[in-house]
């Protein structure tokens, strides 16, 4: 395996409604940024890779124009994935391995104010059996809920210390949504959503966009002393009918922390993609971590929650610890689908 | 670069036609299942699978893949979906053989699917968007004008579209799997420049069909391409390249980016001159008027010359032409929008495979699989050959 490190990344502020700002200029902001972190012009890139989702913009190809941002005059080689940009970073990474390819640019975006996000992610489901019910993404994530506080996994309490840590954790990171100071007693003095899931339980619905950019050592080396490198990458999906799946745990996950490596060392920190504060206990157990991991110090997803693109700033957001030197390994992680269907796990290392 | 990849299974709808009566899990599965009988292997033995299709509004599914992963057998195993407009089938099977020759997987199964039958495809390219112009006409009122173009500066005779539209549906009736088999009375140059004008100067009968279908085709790597039952296809070089939809001085009759495309992957591949070296290719066409320009843009024919070896009969089987395009009918005869890419790039294999059957070009060493979307601006192409390079 070639030894790919990330050295560039950018996310813009996380907000509820970005107002007129279309997708090129949300990904304009932060292609331009990581391109200026390493001195990258297009011609240092070898590859190009986003992550995006048509049905939140409401238009076919929204990912065409968005190439209007990457300024790609002379044409590039360039690939995109309708899945969380993890998936498109996974792809560069696979890139690279190939030897087409040395450098790359990855990035995602979403605009999810236009619609009502819920109601867009019910048509996620399987179109002859599921979706005519048409429960949404909050009612499903609240089922799982249910499933894990019956089999008496965890409580309403844990579920809102992970809500009082995100609050707490965002308010060191510029440009989250949602941040502050939370007792237990409030929190849990808060009205249901959907049983038994509390608003604060649920994820903002977020605007915004994030990119890095990929490189092997040769190249890495030249703009940090030391590096984030992806040393073990994997994914897996797991049945889309939910009545065939375990709920209470997420096998997905615990398959690719395996394949990743996830156990082979301590784990400082860990950036996890778990937009329902109940999924981050699933997910750190899935995962086997243990209580000297720090997880989501950027607050996560509870904090804003960019579709299509929070898994892939996860990376980022553990790189920049590690080439920073507040930890030294570290798990980044994306999900996709109802209940956390599809899991990415990577581990990063300093070196 | 890379390790060797190579095509063992290949598997398509039975038919792809205007309405399939299945699900789209039930599409899906058919085309994978008879990739998989071709590979000589089962779903256990695949180890991820790369799925594409064109926008999620031609069937109204967001995602389609993550319902799709229990009929594609991938409980377990890694799934990934590509979008690359009309290019996907051909960016799918790319992403798919990266997969092998990264050295990370040694056996995957990639498929593309499009149930046009679902939905109206004019329409759903044609949503209003804010700060936007209007795009009201679908894909053949975007091309028409550059069509045009070309006819306007090369003084191409009116015909040549007819002539190319004929060629393929001729084509089309030695493949079963092809969705038009038009009445061979029917199929005459009259018949057609008497056929309706939709978008001036293309006419209905130059127009590809909305199909339904799948495609689906097993990867591998080197030593399981050497057990496997049917001869491989090997996968002698691979590109994708983009430029964006407009920007001034932008040569729309004859991309950038499908040259840079072209150039990469002739590299790769050791293809000098493509209309020698080549056997057959399959060829993105959706308007037949795209074959001449093509010819140009891929290096077969040189600049303005394109009309005259569409004209003359060398791409086609039939007139015994020296570098047939589109064998299997092309996009012409058969659309299932996010699978037609994939097609090309199948039939090509199929054909230095030598599994052609009916219309398998007579000797085929080695083979263009190529695939172009958005407005002419995303291109992805590969070539396979018979012998590993």
């Amino acid at each position: 395996m070639r030894e790919v490190a990330i050295i560039a990344y950018a996310q813009t502020p996380l907000v509820r409604d970005c107002g007129a700002k279309n997708d090129v200029e949300l990904v304009m902001e932060v292609v331009n940024a990581v391109k200026h972190q390493v001195g990258f012009t297009n011609q240092d890139l070898d590859f190009f890779c986003s992550g995006s989702c048509d049905y939140l913009g409401g238009s076919a190809f929204a990912f065409v124009n968005a190439l209007d941002a990457l300024g790609a005059v002379p044409p590039i080689n360039e690939s995109h994935v309708e899945m969380d940009a993890a998936w498109a970073l996974y792809e560069a990474w696979l890139k690279i391995q190939t030897g087409h390819a040395n450098t790359a640019l990855v990035y995602g975006f979403g605009k999810c104010s236009q619609g009502d996000l819920p109601d867009v992610l019910t048509l996620q489901l399987d179109p002859y059996y599921t979706q005519p019910l048409w429960p949404d993404s909050i009612s499903l994530a609240a089922l799982q809920a249910r499933a894990l506080l019956d089999a008496g996994k965890i409580t309403e309490e844990d579920m809102a210390r992970v809500v009082q840590k995100s609050r707490r954790n965002a308010k060191s990171k510029p440009g989250t949504q949602l941040k502050g100071d939370y007792t237990i007693e409030q929190l849990l003095a808060e009205p249901k959503l959907v049983s038994p899931l509390r608003k604060h339980d649920c994820p903002p619905v977020t605007d915004g966009a994030s990119a890095v950019i990929l490189a092997t050592r040769e190249v890495a080396e030249k703009f940090h002393k030391r590096n984030a490198y992806i040393t073990g990458i994997d994914h897996r999906i797991e049945a889309h009918q939910l009545g065939s799946r375990n709920l209470i745990d997420s096998m997905s996950t615990r398959i690719a922390g395996e394949a990743a490596g996830v156990a082979k060392g301590k784990v400082d920190i860990a950036e996890l993609h778990t937009p329902f504060s109940y999924q981050e206990l699933l997910v750190k157990q899935a995962l086997g971590l243990g209580d000297d991991t720090v997880i989501n110090a950027s607050g996560g997803p509870l904090a804003g929650n960019i579709m299509m693109s929070a898994g892939l700033s996860n990376f980022g957001e553990v790189a920049m610890r590690i080439i920073k030197g507040e930890a030294n390994r570290g798990v980044a992680h994306a999900t996709s689908g109802p209940c956390l269907q599809q899991n990415l796990v990577a581990v990063l290392e300093g070196k | 670069m890379g390790n060797a990849c190579a095509v063992v299974g290949i598997g398509q709808s039975e038919r792809y036609k205007s309405k399939i009566k299945k699900s789209m899990a039930g599409l899906v599965r058919e085309a994978a299942q008879n990739a998989l009988n071709d590979a000589g292997c089962t779903w256990a033995d695949i180890d991820a699978v790369i799925i594409g299709k064109a926008p999620d509004f031609f069937e109204g599914v967001v995602m389609p893949e993550l319902y799709l992963a229990d009929a594609l057998g991938c409980v377990g195993k890694p799934m990934m979906r590509v979008h690359t407009a009309g290019s996907v089938g051909g960016s799918t099977a790319i992403v798919a053989a990266s997969h092998i020759q990264s050295g990370v997987f040694k056996r995957v199964l990639t498929l593309s699917y499009e149930k046009q039958s679902e939905s109206n495809a004019m329409w759903a390219l044609s949503t209003r968007q804010p700060f936007s112009p209007h795009l009201n006409a679908g894909a053949g009122g975007f091309f028409a004008p550059i069509i045009r173009e070309y006819k306007r500066r090369y003084q191409v005779p009116e015909d040549i579209g007819c002539k190319v539209a004929l060629k393929d549906r001729t084509h089309a009736l030695k493949n079963p799997h092809a969705h038009m088999h038009e009445e061979k009375d029917s199929l005459t140059l009259e018949n057609y420049m008497d056929s309706m004008m939709l978008w001036d100067p293309i006419r209905y009968a130059e127009v590809c069909p909305s199909s339904d279908g799948a495609c689906a085709m097993v990867l591998c790597n080197e030593d399981l391409a050497k057990k496997s039952p049917n001869k491989p296809a090997w996968v002698l070089g691979t590109a994708m390249k983009s430029e964006p939809t407009m920007y001034p001085w932008r040569e729309e009759v004859n991309p950038q980016a499908g040259i840079d495309c072209a150039k990469e992957v002739y590299a790769q591949a050791g293809i000098i001159n493509p209309r020698k070296d080549l056997d057959m290719a399959e060829v993105y066409v959706p308007f037949s008027w795209y074959e001449p320009m093509w010819l140009e843009n891929l290096g077969f024919a040189d600049v303005g010359e394109g009309w005259k070896l569409s004209e003359s009969g060398a791409t086609s089987l039939d007139q015994g032409g020296d570098i047939p395009w589109n064998v299997s009918g092309g996009v012409l005869s058969s659309n299932p929008i996010g699978a037609s890419g994939m097609i090309r790039f199948a039939e090509a294999a199929l054909q230095v495979r030598g599994m052609a059957g009916e219309r398998q070009v007579p000797g085929c060493k080695k083979a263009l699989g190529h695939a172009y979307g958005g407005g002419a601006q995303f291109f992805s192409m590969w070539v396979v050959g018979s012998e590993k390079r």
